[in-house]
């Protein structure tokens, strides 16, 4: 029967409780969408980042992340393979790169770039150069003279498709190696950074520039997309294990990532602050609706306690009226907030008019929004709980008043 | 009795109701504030730590210089332009600088490497880099042929502060350039791309080993105030001595930084604009029901000759003393918050290591300005006039008659 009450009690102000509902209903969608967006925009992040060469999982010798050099080379290629193909599950793909740093030129230009030798074909869906547009046409998995360079780098040389470059860095005996290579397609990345950063070569290519046989600075691992953070951090274990002989560093990319990694452990915060914020803002409407309410039915509650209802039952029956008021709010703004998400998820928001400042935090240019539905839970639970807890207050008011007080009001 | 104290007796007939609705005012006004200083009080520090890392505020360059950096491309007398720099109203300081690029061998290391030339006396008044020495020490006019190198770089090149390098490149008239030079020193900027590919050396030295016969790449200066860069880039763009060449702001240097800048000054917008939304319907029915449940208070009044405008004016005064009460405690607890926090600084936790990449330190001051103490409070009053606005409106509408037979 309180159910009943408190739900009656709410719609004898419709106008009053469609106001107080508003206010709710925008303030949970906003949540929702905003939580949408960011995890987006971090997700975004995070994506580019593995898809620059980064990858789920990342074998290397333990001294070429202080110093990229030839000579810190993976010495068993063929060994760690085989090991990593028997721990990891069958979707896994693996590819190995040369990854030095070295000096391109032609007549005019010269400039610091990294050199990355790549089987082209096992790049697709591990890194960008596997699927970037291009012009031109890729290189082959045996392209003995052909090379791939970013758009940025290829304006700022004067060059282009069928032109020579020569590729200058230190081989694997510690002489100075050169190589003339012909343009074959210039990439467009997500960035200017990776156009200016990178070139590719096939990986026989980049042995005979290093006078190395079956070499590479780095296996790269690339999971299926529903890996979990914790089966990720299981797969490092597990190839750190098998791996253990061939004195390699094994790294998960949270590792080779730290600064993101850092972000991401204090996005939540941010997003648990930005929904209390929000709260408290309706938190005045709920609890001045409440109390209006209780004021206006003074004479009605001293009447119920007068012919014997217990305070008690009146603290729930003003809490029930205030629970429906944030369930409905927050179904409400959830249905409200979602549809909002998805019609952006659609087309995505674009940052273009921003597109040096995404590409200064390494964010992609369009947003699409991601629905988490942890996200939405918690936007739900901080109104539902915090809105109850600041209702005891009109509740407890509207318990004190004696029969006698209430029945001399007007 | 008078309009205004009609008003003021009103809204203490529902103190509780009121007091409430102040304070909704009041947190937005506050978070406004203190959100509005600590943004402006972040990009200023992200805006100076790029400034000082490197670009400095203003840069004379050759026409075309920033977006294709030849070694041809020069300031050709550098002397009469830093003259005329340093006696410029509100320049701080002027120092010039020549870069190309070079290969850099150790005994066992090649790499290539962003060499800059650099006046040390001038680099060290306002510049980063010499206090970011780790090793060794910083440039010096007394150690001619010596050079600093980034962090990152001297492990590349498996060097250290005493040993040698050699530098080949290009000089001026096409020749090529070879010297032997000994590390002084190595820094760390935190910024993996600078201490990754950045090597420095003294201008003179750099003038004799590349021919530059004087001439130089850019002319840098830092200035007194940030907001002055763009009036002052102007005023030395109508110079004659500066019309042949190109004056840049930090802004041309790094567009990047403005615009994400602009983005996150969007992203906060877009935020507060929701938040000011909720607060707006969270008080409408405080409002609405001072309206409503005087309905035949009004009849009464407008029965016995007071005018529905004076109704409506009475209205809305009681409305904007609430919202004035609201938004002045809400500036001041917010002001008092930002003051204290722009002496204590706010940590950024896990996000140092993030922020280090862009050369912030690990922690934020907001800085208190007029705009950000005023830009919220007054949208907060517009919004909070309107949704007044809206009930008031309707007194006009009632009925004398049917008003008083309300309950």
């Amino acid at each position: 029967m309180y159910t009943q009450l408190a739900w009656r009690n709410i719609w004898r102000n419709p106008r009053r409780t469609a106001i107080i509902l508003t206010a709710i209903l925008i303030g949970v969608a906003a949540m929702i969408i905003l939580a949408a967006l960011m995890r987006g925009m971090v997700g975004g992040m995070v994506d580019n980042a593995i898809n620059n060469m980064v990858g789920h999982i990342k074998v290397q010798h333990p001294d070429y992340r202080s110093d990229p050099d030839i000579s810190h080379g993976l010495s068993d290629v063929d060994g760690i393979l085989k090991a990593l193909k028997i721990v990891l599950p069958e979707s896994a793909r693996l590819t190995r790169r040369i990854r030095i740093d070295g000096v391109v030129s032609n007549a005019r230009e010269s400039a610091g770039i990294e050199i990355v030798g790549i089987n082209p074909k096992s790049e697709i869906g591990m890194s960008f150069i596997g699927t970037a547009p291009m012009e031109g046409s890729p290189i082959t998995d045996s392209d003995k003279n052909g090379i791939l360079i970013g758009a940025a780098l290829a304006k700022k040389f004067q060059t282009g498709i069928g032109k020579k470059l020569v590729v200058t860095t230190q081989r694997g005996d510690g002489e100075s190696g050169s190589r003339a290579f012909r343009i074959r397609g210039i990439f467009h990345g997500d960035m200017e950074v990776t156009e200016k950063a990178y070139i590719f070569i096939s990986l026989p290519a980049a042995e005979r520039l290093v006078h190395e046989k079956e070499s590479a600075t780095e296996i790269a691992v690339t999971l299926a997309r529903e890996t979990s953070s914790k089966e990720l951090t299981e797969f490092v274990m597990l190839c750190r294990a098998v791996l253990k002989p061939f004195n390699v560093s094994v790294y998960g990319w949270k590792d080779l990532l730290p600064a993101i990694t850092a972000y991401l452990a204090m996005f939540d915060v941010f997003l648990l602050i930005w929904f209390v914020v929000i709260f408290i803002a309706m938190g005045f409407g709920i609890v001045n609706t409440v109390l209006m309410a209780v004021y206006e039915r003074m004479r009605e509650f001293g009447l119920l306690k007068a012919i014997g209802m217990r305070p008690g039952r009146i603290i729930r029956m003003v809490m029930g009226e205030s629970l429906f008021l944030l369930m409905l709010g927050c179904a409400g703004g959830t249905f409200f907030g979602l549809g909002v998400t998805c019609y952006f998820a659609k087309t995505g928001i674009d940052l273009g008019a921003f597109s040096k400042g995404t590409e200064m935090w390494g964010m992609s240019r369009i947003i699409l929004p991601v629905i988490n539905a942890g996200d939405i839970l918690i936007a739900n639970a901080v109104v539902l709980l915090l809105g109850l807890l600041v209702s005891i207050y009109p509740a407890v008011k509207a318990a004190r008043f004696t029969p006698v007080e209430t029945m001399r009001q007007s | 009795m008078n309009d205004l104290s009609l008003a003021w007796r009103n809204i203490w007939r529902h103190p509780r109701r009121s007091i409430l609705t102040m304070m909704a005012i009041g947190f937005a006004a506050m978070l406004l504030v203190f959100m509005l200083s600590f943004q402006f009080g972040s990009y200023e520090s992200m805006i100076n730590a790029s400034v000082k890392l490197a670009t400095g505020h203003l840069q004379v360059q050759g026409k075309g210089y920033n977006t294709k950096p030849e070694m041809r491309n020069v300031v050709p007398t550098p002397k009469a332009i830093m003259d005329k720099l340093s006696k410029t109203q509100g320049v701080d300081s002027v120092t010039p600088r020549a870069q190309t690029f070079v290969l850099a061998s150790s005994d066992t290391r090649i790499r290539g490497v962003l060499v800059t030339g650099v006046d040390p006396e001038r680099e060290k008044e306002v510049f980063t880099i010499p206090s970011l020495i780790r090793n060794g020490d910083y440039l010096s006019d007394k150690a001619p042929n010596t050079v600093i190198v980034g962090a990152l770089l001297a492990k590349r090149l498996n060097t250290g502060v005493g040993k040698e390098l050699t530098l080949l490149g290009q000089s001026f008239d096409g020749s090529i350039a070879a010297t032997v030079v000994t590390v002084r020193g190595i820094f760390k900027s935190g910024i993996d791309a600078v201490d990754r590919a950045a090597i420095q050396m003294l201008l003179t030295d750099f003038d004799d080993l590349f021919v530059m016969n004087g001439a130089v790449h850019t002319v840098v200066a830092i200035i007194d105030e940030l907001s002055q860069t763009a009036p002052l880039k102007a005023a030395l763009e109508k110079d004659p001595l500066l019309k042949p060449l190109a004056v840049l702001d930090w802004i041309d240097l790094t567009p990047g930084l403005k615009q994400s800048i602009q983005m996150d000054l969007v992203g906060g917008i877009i935020m507060y604009g929701i938040l000011i939304i909720v607060v707006a319907f969270s008080i409408l029915n405080t409002f609405l029901m001072a309206v409503f449940e005087r309905t035949r208070e009004f009849g009464v009044m407008m029965a016995i000759g007071t005018t529905p405008r004076r109704l409506v004016k009475v209205m809305l005064m009681e409305s904007m003393f609430m919202t004035g009460v609201g938004i002045l405690a809400g500036m001041v607890t917010g002001a008092l918050l930002t003051v204290y926090f722009s002496h204590a600084g706010i940590s950024m936790g896990g996000a140092t290591d993030l922020m280090a990449q862009y050369g912030m330190s690990g922690r934020l001051y907001p800085r208190l300005s007029l705009l950000s103490l005023l830009v919220g409070p007054t949208i907060i009053g517009v919004v909070t006039f309107l949704t007044a606005l809206f009930p008031a409106l309707k007194i006009p509408h009632l009925k004398p008659v049917d008003a008083m037979k309300a309950v």
